[in-house]
């Protein structure tokens, strides 16, 4: 055999083998402890109630904000107010995030004078009615839609998905 | 590969000088277990440097759930342990190596004591090492109040009655140990917490460097 492995070279590799065995030992729980949230899965949300009747909606927007009751922040447990948009198309009842694609800040409809437009103040972002993003504006793409449903005639609200109107 | 980064890096800094200064050093006969096994007692201080290196590292991930507040810190670390994938185990790292490490520096302060190693010209390793020793207590001290739950908040306050019993400024260890003269509570634990993350991590290190310094300086003592 021409490359033989020496003394040397086979006790460096089985100290290196060992050392690396041993440390990861060590550092595998500590790092599996530390990317726990990134490998979390988010655990769907229920209907939360709303104080708004389908019956009051219109084809304008209105601004509804509700209480997510007893929300779960690992150890800490609050109440979260949250918003929505919400109106009606014929008779289906439409809730957009009010939160901007572009940075994350808070949009509203006919904010700064934009007739007919929700828009964001941060960076000058603008929608259409449907939440779809109007070209040379800051956003990247159409607001997002909550999941509702109209139990005894009140709006509930359920998870955000992707905008399904554009 | 690796080989080639090094050599990279070794040719523009010259950085084996450097390393070889720290890493490569002689061990005699009479410290190695290869040669007689109950040199194994050489082993002490090592082991006790390895069990810190376990308790800094599993502390510092343990921060990143823990909360030093009297509302949230019991129920932050049930959270970290019971919901936290791996939490039972870091959190156990950090537990039993707290008092792994006191034992271990114990066997090597006693293998130090018989071997009369603290003798001339060691006498000031000898003192740095009891100061080590000082706040290795003083984090195992620290730490057990900060899971918050009644163990620990009865633990310190005998604690810090024994330190109020000091004479003369025994009352102002005790209100600056605890932030109040009569309360054990929020203002104790976000100060227990600074001394056992800063504080005496900070002094730990900086006394450690001098101890291992020292023995490269001085090498180890002779057999007997």
């Amino acid at each position: 055999m021409s490359n033989k492995v020496s003394r040397r070279t086979f006790l460096s590799y089985t100290l290196m083998g060992t050392g690396g065995f041993m440390a990861s030992a060590m550092l595998m729980p500590m790092i599996r402890f530390a990317i726990d949230p990134v490998l979390a899965s988010a655990g769907g949300s229920d209907m939360i109630p709303t104080p708004q009747k389908a019956a009051d909606l219109t084809e304008t927007p209105v601004r509804v904000d509700y209480t997510i009751k007893d929300r779960q922040d690992a150890w800490y447990t609050s109440d979260e107010s949250n918003t929505a948009w919400v109106y009606k198309e014929g008779d289906k009842v439409i809730a957009l995030s009010p939160v901007c694609k572009h940075l994350g800040c808070t949009v509203n409809w006919e904010g700064d004078e934009h007739k007919n437009e929700f828009f964001c103040p941060c960076h000058a972002g603008r929608y259409k009615k449907n939440g779809d993003n109007i070209p040379g504006s800051p956003p990247l793409g159409p607001l997002d839609e909550f999941e509702v449903e109209v139990i005894d005639g009140f709006v509930y609200l359920g998870e955000v998905i992707p905008n399904t109107l554009v | 590969m690796l080989n080639k980064i090094y050599d990279w890096v070794d040719e523009r800094l010259d950085i084996t000088p450097i390393w070889r200064d720290i890493a490569d050093h002689e061990v005699p006969e009479h410290v190695n277990p290869a040669h007689h096994f109950s040199a194994f007692i050489y082993c002490f201080g090592g082991l006790t440097f390895f069990v810190t290196v376990i308790q800094i590292l599993s502390g510092m991930f343990l921060t990143m759930y823990y909360t030093p507040d009297i509302e949230n810190a019991w129920k932050s670390v049930f959270y970290l342990q019971n919901d936290v994938a791996f939490g039972e185990l870091v959190r156990g790292m950090h537990h039993w190596g707290a008092s792994l490490v006191i034992v271990m520096m114990f066997l090597h302060t006693l293998r130090v004591f018989f071997t009369g190693s603290y003798k001339k010209p060691r006498e000031l390793n000898w003192i740095v090492g009891v100061l080590i020793f000082g706040v290795m207590l003083g984090l195992g001290f620290t730490g057990y109040l900060l899971p918050w739950d009644m163990k620990a908040l009865f633990a310190t306050k005998v604690g810090i009655e024994i330190a109020a019993s000091v004479p003369f400024i025994g009352e102002q260890i005790k209100i600056l140990l605890a932030g109040d003269s009569t309360i054990l509570g929020a203002q104790t634990l976000t100060r227990f917490f600074a001394i056992h993350v800063f504080f005496l991590p900070a002094a730990l290190l900086g006394l450690l460097a001098a101890h291992f310094i020292m023995i490269r300086r001085q090498g180890i003592s002779g057999p007997l």
